[in-house]
């Protein structure tokens, strides 16, 4: 059989044997409902509230500024319209970065539509948002603050601590996206000084539908679920027991085999980035000047081709990776990550993102590499303008 | 968003890819920041498509409707092959998703181009009509509300 690499950790991940195995008897034997009095539901109690020790312990937080969700999207959609509208209040000013995961900018979007006024600050070409230019666009009236720790599609690692500061020093909330970054870079939320971070389950071999939000102890939150009063009444709904247990689970072992793991990814990523700089004509890194990345996410633009167009020859070749092209997506437009760091829009469309995980070995990225090159070659020879494309760019070094 | 098995087809092994070196008609459209470009290439014998290839930097969809195009064009008389619908081209290729509804567009558009710009050549009238893809305000998803996807 062919070769067959994945290579969008980013986009999920399998769930880890260890986890599954931590999982299962939660459905079948110990299924109780954790705010049950008898000893059934005390046992799926105690069974979450080891989790949320468990992941309170990861990112240096009290096990009660743990908040269990069901993923990325609902904790950021609850941190920034929660924080935001806390206590009734119904107008303010909003800074999100430009380049947010759209569970941030959507809610965000929302706010502005319904009273508040809305930011939205661009990262440098480095594909870092800068302190100092948050500096500059605070307010006397900024509420709330959200910058992710890592980006999911250039994999640029911002310094949230300074970001954090910064808010503070105006008087506003700091609210983390670290769907991207939890268990793969140092993580705690004393150290960052933050309010508020969202975290998802799926990104580090957890199941789907997981994850949490920290909130720091204090901070006022309107609640998004409403209901039975679950988790301390900020987020309603029978808590997801097996899943909590899953998420602590696969939190630990992020947490345990990191320091070999992420200086193995980052050699891997490296690896990637000579080979296909060197065996790719024009292609270059987004965000190459980044002073801090992830280990694990490399983003490229290939001139003189078209995303999906070399997303399906590579899954033709059983490769999956991603990428920002406008086809992919089913809008017009290309990546907003990409555009937000001043990437031309026709070669946005040819982005290409590959991001690698526990299971991804060195032969994995050769074969990408290998694969790739006469895909490209093909895709460029169909392309009228490709001459037009290449006398452009030379030009431009020249 | 899901591709006919047709559209893999062609996408994947797509036909008369090229350029014909002393062409008679050619056909540009689309532009790079949209991410679509098309060039058309035709041969014309009395009145008919004799020869046609083409080239298009594009999505799946977009190659595919190229290549469907250039199939179903060649051999066509002129008046024939400036008939062609985006339509036709979608059920040609056993549909397409509607956010790829426009690609067809471009196919036709640059088939029509073609043809004008060879008949425009020899002194004569232009055929083809309204070119949507050139029209700047063109907008590829104002048509998404019909379905062709099964």
């Amino acid at each position: 059989m062919e070769h067959k690499a994945y290579l969008d950790y980013a986009a999920t991940t399998p769930t880890d044997q260890r986890v599954v195995d931590a999982i299962l008897p939660f459905f079948t034997e110990r299924y109780g409902n954790a705010n049950s009095l008898y000893a059934l539901g005390r046992d799926a109690a105690r069974a979450l509230e080891d989790a949320r020790e468990r992941v309170a312990a990861s990112i240096g937080a009290r096990p009660d500024e743990v908040i269990f969700t069901s993923g990325g999207t609902e904790s950021d959609n609850t941190a920034i319209i929660g924080l935001a509208t806390a206590g009734g209040r119904a107008t303010g000013h909003v800074i999100v970065s430009a380049f947010e995961h759209h569970a941030v900018l959507e809610p965000a979007w929302w706010l502005g539509k319904h009273g508040f006024d809305v930011t939205e600050l661009k990262p440098r070409t480095d594909g870092i948002v800068h302190p100092e230019d948050l500096a500059a666009a605070l307010r006397d009236d900024t509420v709330l603050v959200s910058v992710m720790h890592g980006n999911n599609e250039i994999g640029t690692l911002q310094p949230v601590r300074e970001l954090a500061a910064a808010a503070h020093a105006r008087g506003a909330l700091f609210h983390t996206d670290a769907a991207q970054t939890l268990g793969k870079a140092d993580f705690d939320v004393t150290e960052l000084g933050i309010d508020a971070a969202s975290f998802s389950g799926h990104k580090i071999y957890g199941p789907k539908g997981t994850g949490a939000l920290f909130l720091k102890k204090g901070v006022r939150m309107a609640p998004y679920l409403m209901g039975g009063g679950q988790e301390s009444k900020r987020r309603s709904g029978t808590q997801n027991v097996a899943g909590n247990v899953g998420f602590a689970t696969a939190l630990e072992i992020m947490d345990a085999e990191r320091p070999t793991e992420a200086p193995r990814l980052a050699a891997l990523r490296d690896h990637l980035v000579e080979r296909l700089l060197g065996e790719i004509h024009y292609a270059r890194l987004n965000a190459v000047d980044a002073a801090t990345r992830l280990p694990h996410i490399a983003n490229f633009v290939i001139p003189g081709v078209e995303g999906e167009a070399m997303l399906l020859h590579l899954d033709a070749a059983g490769i999956a990776v991603s990428t920002g092209s406008a086809c992919s997506s089913g809008s017009l437009k290309p990546s907003h990550v990409l555009l937000s760091i001043g990437c031309p829009v026709e070669f946005a469309h040819g982005s290409l993102r590959v991001s690698t995980g526990r299971f991804t070995t060195e032969a994995d990225v050769d074969y990408l590499v290998e694969k790739l090159v006469p895909i490209v070659e093909r895709l460029r020879s169909m392309n009228p303008l490709y001459e037009k494309t290449v006398a452009e760019l030379v030009g431009a070094k020249g | 968003m899901i591709y006919s098995e047709k559209v893999m087809e062609h996408f994947g092994n797509p036909h008369n890819v090229g350029v014909i070196e002393d062409a008679d008609g050619i056909g540009e459209v689309g532009n790079p920041v949209c991410g679509d470009v098309m060039k058309i290439t035709i041969k014309v014998d009395d009145d008919r498509i004799d020869d046609i290839k083409f080239q298009t930097l594009g999505c799946g969809a977009a190659i595919a409707t190229s290549s469907i195009v250039t199939d179903m064009a060649k051999g066509m008389t002129l008046a024939e092959a400036v008939a062609i619908t985006k339509n036709q081209v979608a059920e040609e290729l056993g549909g397409l998703p509607p956010a790829k509804m426009h690609c067809s567009v471009l196919a036709t558009d640059g088939l029509k181009v073609a043809v004008d710009d060879y008949l425009v050549k020899r002194g004569r009238e232009p055929i083809a009509g309204e070119i949507k893809s050139s029209d700047p305000h063109f907008d590829p998803h104002e048509d998404d509300d019909e379905d062709h996807t099964h």
